[in-house]
């Protein structure tokens, strides 16, 4: 047992001589404290001695050490793996008992169990290029196959055959949507204020200030209501997902409700799609008359039109066709939400930092896909006429 | 020679809230021990676990580690304090974006001056001892359940502690490999002299390492009996103790 009670100077020492027994023997006595944090002299030159060969055994000597702990062992080891790659013979008898215990056992348990090696990365760059190619073909099957999942889930809950607990469905239209309100009642507003502002600067040139009320009604219903809420949600609500599906993966929660003869399709991802393509036309539609009042203000106080004129302009530009037009973009964007924040979670590795990577992909690809599929509205609006 | 008191709980309870676990937990672990807490579930194992390793406040009472109170200590120096124990929690609370040598060397880098190839040659050695050489750059997610805790007991050990804290060691181990992790911990106190408290209920393994206990008792509320855990199961004079180390059925089926 390492002997505490000798004195305790500031910084202790520890000391390694060595001594030639014969032309072929050498012994390394240790001295003094051999502790973490202690100074101690370095063995590298001794190493290097028994490494260049000519030495038959070596003796080390504990004898007059006064205190020690792994710092001494390491040493040692680091003597015998040199001793084992030059074929001296170690002589560790004269150590304390305790230390070579502790030595007996860092062979005695080295077994060797058979696990996979550690993935080997690819090394040519023609190696790489094919492996991230076979990634991105497994993830669209990856994503293909569970859209059509969740597609067959859907149509279960329309024939009413889908199974999944009310409580859930009530649980996640309250966290999407009652309490994302006041973060997309901040959005929107600023959004309107905003596009106010911008159209304003625009307008004044030509003398119709007016017209302010138009950007801002047409850009919130057509678009920013739309696509805003989109990314707060998929921030917001994506993100929870993911993880929330993550961290079950990583407790085999997912896996007892399979073997209970629940699907997870139905059961964890349903009540979230349906709470999204629900919640989403609300928001936005809450976003819309949000970002509409803040544009007013910034048109009612900052640039002095009358009340009345520009509640009249908003009026004329709200079209039916651009409302709706809004409000089937937030039901795709509730679904586009739902299903990566799902999907990622659901694919989740089984560690905390899988969680994370897989939220960070959620929110990724939610919004790169609410903004790639905006611009397919676009055309085809633009095609159709509307 | 006399034992050395390493550990002196005085007055502790035990409470979640409003609701009292344990009431007046008087005990001391001497140097060298390898002290269980057991009870049945529920009972505030853990709870008093979280208590001497600093993660919980007590609702009263104090853990005194040779003579130093730990909770009446500044928080720096509650941190100091508890950087000289070694923690192995239930499921070896690997940082799992960390490979198992960089687990280990977290620690030595932070809280030592000691050079990287040190570091490195240090963290080979822990996972030498228990038996995972070679397993540097493996990932915890990589491993299974029973390598993942002794990595974790590497890491309890990266900082050469005065005292090891196990939480549950055995649980989720086959036998084989729980009755290894005894023999470790056995050796790695006999030849560190380091002091072991261990919350279990894994009786196989109480009575092949542990030398001195507490019985936590659910019902009463309080320590009903402690000490040796061979002599208990016998001597007890209270039921509730040689039912638990007895599972209930006669000592002689157990024995």
């Amino acid at each position: 047992m390492p002997d505490s009670t000798t004195r305790q100077t500031s910084s202790p020492k520890g000391y390694a001589r060595l001594e030639r027994i014969d032309a072929r023997r050498i012994a390394v006595i240790f001295a003094g404290s051999w502790r973490i944090g202690a100074q101690v002299s370095s063995t590298d030159d001794i190493v290097a001695l028994i490494r260049g060969g000519g030495i038959a055994e070596v003796v080390v000597d504990g004898k007059d050490l006064s205190e020690w702990d792994s710092t001494l062992m390491m040493v040692i080891r680091r003597i015998e793996a040199a001793c084992k790659e030059s074929a001296a013979r170690l002589d560790c008898e004269r150590l304390p008992s305790a230390l070579r215990g502790l030595l007996r056992l860092t062979e005695e348990h080295a077994e060797s169990i058979e696990i996979a090696s550690p993935p080997s990365e690819p090394v040519t760059l023609a190696e790489r290029v094919g492996d991230a190619t076979h990634r991105v073909i497994d993830a669209c099957s990856v994503f293909i196959e569970f859209v059509g999942e969740a597609t067959i889930a859907f149509w279960h809950f329309c024939i009413g055959r889908a199974r999944f607990r009310g409580s859930d469905l009530g649980l996640v239209l309250q966290q999407s949507g009652a309490q994302a309100l006041p973060i997309v009642a901040l959005i929107s507003v600023l959004i309107g204020l905003i596009l106010a502002f911008v159209g304003a600067i625009q307008f004044r040139q030509f003398g119709v200030e007016l017209y302010v009320a138009n950007l801002v009604a047409i850009a919130m219903l057509r678009e920013m209501g739309a696509i805003m809420t989109g990314i707060i949600m998929a921030g917001r609500t994506g993100a929870a997902f993911a993880a929330e599906l993550g961290t079950m993966q990583v407790n085999e929660e997912i896996d007892a409700l399979r073997t209970s003869g629940f699907d997870p399709m139905e059961f964890l991802v349903l009540p979230r799609m349906l709470a999204l393509i629900v919640m989403m036309p609300l928001l936005c539609l809450y976003a819309d008359a949000l970002g509409i009042a803040g544009g007013a203000l910034i048109g009612v106080t900052i640039l002095g039109l009358p009340w009345v004129e520009y509640w009249n302009q908003t009026q004329n530009a709200m079209t039916m066709s651009n409302f709706l037009i809004g409000l089937s973009k937030a039901s795709v964007f509730g679904v586009i939400i739902a299903l990566s924040g799902c999907l990622k979670g659901m694919q989740s590795g089984r560690s905390a930092a899988a969680v994370g990577i897989a939220t960070t992909s959620a929110v990724v690809v939610a919004i790169v896909l609410i903004v790639a599929a905006d611009g397919l509205f676009a055309v085809v609006l633009n095609m159709l006429g509307l | 020679m006399a034992p050395r008191p390493k550990i002196v709980v005085k007055d502790m309870d035990l409470a979640y809230g409003d609701v009292m676990v344990q009431r007046d937990l008087n005990f001391t672990v001497n140097e060298g021990d390898v002290f269980a807490i057991m009870g049945r579930s529920g009972c505030g194992k853990s709870t008093l676990m979280k208590q001497l390793i600093g993660l919980k406040t007590p609702a009263r009472g104090d853990a005194w580690y040779d003579g130093k109170a730990l909770w009446a200590a500044e928080p720096e120096e509650r941190q100091a304090m508890v950087r000289h124990f070694g923690i192995l929690y239930q499921n070896g609370a690997l940082w799992s974006s960390l490979t198992l040598g960089e687990n280990v060397a977290l620690p030595l880098a932070e809280y030592t001056d000691l050079s990287e190839r040190d570091i490195h040659d240090l963290a080979c050695l822990k996972l030498g001892l228990v038996g995972l050489d070679g397993f540097e750059d493996y990932y915890p997610a990589q491993l299974s359940g029973g390598m993942r805790k002794r990595a974790g007991l590497a890491r309890a050990m990266a900082l050469d502690p005065d005292i090891l804290f196990f939480d549950e060691p055995s649980a989720g181990l086959d036998p084989i490999s729980s009755r290894r992790l005894d023999d470790l911990i056995l050796a790695l106190r006999d030849s560190l002299g380091c002091t072991v408290v261990i919350v279990s209920h894994e009786l196989a393994s109480i009575f092949a390492i542990a030398n001195n206990s507490i019985f936590l008792d659910a019902e009463e509320k309080r320590a009903i009996d402690g000490g040796d855990p061979k002599v208990l199961v016998r001597e007890s004079v209270h039921p509730h103790v040689r039912e638990f180390l007895t599972r209930g059925e006669p000592v002689e089926a157990v024995r």
